[in-house]
């Protein structure tokens, strides 16, 4: 039974998807129903695959789909890295979960279909040991997502929705044709027999592989959203429904997830003079540009979606520069930051779905901001200063809640003490200082930058927000959205008094990424590679 | 012969593009399908242009050499299925989007000149 786990994953929310389809719309709570009891298995499951694949001296899990050997037949395999990034998909969802009861589910339908398969898709990616079942399970999660990305329809959405599809199909051609040329240069797809035979490519095709690599790269670069790749994805999240762009938020890491693992399988320190290391410059840099760029657009946003997806690109950017130097300690932090990162960038689009949705009318839900005063003008929200000390505010509940929420987010998201954030951000730049490279201290500095700045723009989005209009009038918060945010803020904070194990595995699992051998005999026995 | 297919491709892939970069739908969408044809021919010739050969072994399986890649041709079944599904699914927005905005430009213009 047990080497049945690593299916599992992929096989039970398409099963419960093709469920929920067969029960229909109108039976929203069996419906419902089915979701929450697929996403408590989820969770369970990974765990459970977690635990196995971080037993002491575990090889990978490799589950082989109709036991063809490995070079033949499709296998899919989970080392700790995809054990991670499982676990952490199943719980954003089953947190998402309680959000998804509220009023904005009755917009549009088959929601809870399309976020099955969504996590379906998403699985498989993270689980596939080659790269034509990673293309077919991209597919099949980029497809869930359109769906998603327009649920609620809306003119604003619908167009938002066009470019992301439009977007995504080019991209879904570049991996095709960077498929097809490493296929045809080495004749495999599966990724362990691609990292035993890249280092004996011959010269003269090498370059062709590179070129093949490169378009590859540049497919998930745009699912990362590198500048100059990545414009479609503020407008595109901002507009997309709350609970969705929470789920999004996940989507940018997965690109990351791929380059991570292809970066360091593929074009290790073990893939031969002519190979090691190949893109880790370009992610560098290129992770470096985004980073700037989506600090500028941080403190540009007028609207509280536009802020929160310019805080998916700083984290995507900050990801990218980190993997880009392929160090071990570097790569642990990396992945405690993505773990972070995520979990407090799917509560502030939680946060802003709740701040902005009043009444029925949702065609066009985000909050905005009051534009930057011009020198010489009279401040605008003088009421800040001269309502001082006359009258006791009186904060209610849910608002003090909602306050509460919003600062934790900021403290997390630019990573100040005490909350993991700070821990999370740590773990990422102490190794960064070891390193001589120019290139290591300029992303230190762009990162420790990119903190302030978000203080910035967060701190002046709260003030106007929470204290500027006394008077505004919040909308009414019910208690199932609001656990949705404390569960993912709770799980940040669990991170914060508890985080000796967790990093300890991270560090396992980067140490482990850096040293492909394991992964390369756990998939062909066998096979002839330097450990 | 590879020369004239690889011309094929090229030219496809080159008014695909573009095409994709023109503002109204109707040109994205046909631009999105030259590159699909382009990029579904380009898999197919991955493994080697072979006039005549079999890609399923017979009977008795003989010299390897003489059969073709079948493995490419699996690939681009799994690219076809896959481009028509998600090219009809842009078709649908694309149409919703008609109706809601009442224009046919992606490029966020409204087409008054």
């Amino acid at each position: 039974m047990s080497q049945h786990l690593v299916v599992a994953p992929i096989l039970l929310p398409l099963l419960i998807a093709a469920l929920q389809l067969l029960v229909g719309e109108k039976r929203r709570r069996t419906a419902l129903a089915l979701s929450i009891a697929s996403c408590v298995a989820l969770v369970l499951l990974a765990a459970a695959l977690l635990l196995e694949v971080s037993a002491d001296g575990a090889l990978a899990a490799v589950y082989r789909i109709g036991d063809w050997p490995a070079r033949f037949g499709i296998v899919l395999v989970a080392d700790r890295l995809s054990a991670l990034m499982v676990l952490l998909t199943s719980v954003l969802a089953l947190a998402l979960l309680p959000y998804a009861l509220g009023r904005w589910q009755h917009r549009g339908g088959h929601f809870q279909p399309l976020l099955q398969f969504l996590l379906m898709g998403l699985n498989g990616a993270f689980l596939t040991g080659d790269l034509f079942n990673l293309f077919v399970f991209f597919e099949v999660l980029l497809a869930a997502s359109y769906g998603l990305a327009l649920h609620g329809s809306g003119a604003r959405r619908v167009s938002a929705g066009l470019h992301y599809i439009a977007v995504n199909l080019t991209a879904s051609m570049l991996f095709l044709l960077g498929v097809s040329l490493i296929f045809g240069v080495t004749g495999t797809l599966n990724m362990a027999a691609l990292a035993e035979l890249i280092p004996h490519v011959p010269e003269r095709t090498r370059a062709l592989l590179h070129a093949g690599a490169a378009l590859l790269g540049v497919a998930f670069l745009i699912k990362t959203a590198m500048w100059p790749l990545g414009f479609w994805l503020p407008r595109t999240y901002a507009a997309a429904a709350p609970a969705v762009a929470a789920m999004f938020a996940l989507m940018t890491k997965l690109g990351i997830y791929v380059l991570l693992r292809l970066g360091l399988l593929l074009f290790g320190a073990g893939a031969g003079p002519a190979s090691a290391h190949f893109g880790s410059a370009w992610m560098l840099w290129g992770g470096m540009a985004t980073l700037v760029a989506g600090t500028i657009g941080m403190l540009g946003a007028r609207d509280l979606g536009k802020l929160a997806g310019y805080n998916v690109v700083v984290s995507a950017g900050t990801l990218l520069g980190a993997i880009g130097l392929q160090q071990s300690a570097v790569t642990a932090g990396a992945l405690a930051y993505l773990v972070i990162s995520t979990l407090a960038i799917a509560a502030f689009f939680l946060i802003a779905g709740l701040l902005a949705s009043d009444g029925d009318d949702d065609t066009d839900d985000t909050l905005s901001l009051e534009p930057y005063e011009q020198p010489g003008e009279t401040p605008a929200n003088e009421s800040l200063y001269a309502q001082e000390d006359e009258s006791r505010v009186v904060i209610p509940a849910p608002i003090a809640m909602l306050g509460l929420s919003f600062s934790a987010c900021a403290v997390l998201l630019a990573g100040l003490p005490p909350l993991s954030g700070f821990l999370a951000k740590f773990a990422l730049l102490a190794p960064m200082l070891d390193d001589a490279g120019r290139g290591a201290q300029l992303l230190f500095a762009l990162v420790v930058a990119a903190g302030f700045c978000t203080v910035t723009a967060l701190c002046r989005a709260g003030i106007q927000i929470f204290w500027v209009e006394p008077e505004r009038i919040f909308p009414k918060v019910r208690l199932t959205e609001s656990v949705s945010v404390a569960l993912l803020l709770g799980l940040c904070l669990l991170l914060t008094v508890w985080p000796e194990r967790p990093l300890h595995y991270l560090r396992d699992t980067a140490a482990q990424l850096h040293a492909p051998g394991n992964y390369i005999h756990a998939v062909l026995p066998g096979a002839e590679v330097a450990p | 012969m590879e020369l004239v297919l690889a011309a094929a491709i090229g030219i496809l892939a080159a008014s695909g593009v573009w095409l994709l970069l023109r503002p109204r739908s109707f040109q994205v969408i046909i631009g999105l399908t030259l590159i699909s044809y382009a990029v579904n021919l380009f898999i197919f010739s991955i493994g080697g242009l072979r006039t005549g050969a079999d890609p399923v072994l017979h009977e008795v399986a003989g010299n390897v050499a003489q059969y073709t890649d079948p493995l490419p041709q699996a690939l681009v079944l799994t690219a076809i299925v896959i481009g028509f599904a998600t090219t009809a699914l842009f078709l649908v927005v694309l149409l919703t989007s008609r109706g809601l905005t009442g224009n046919d430009h992606v490029d966020g213009e409204d087409g008054t000149p």
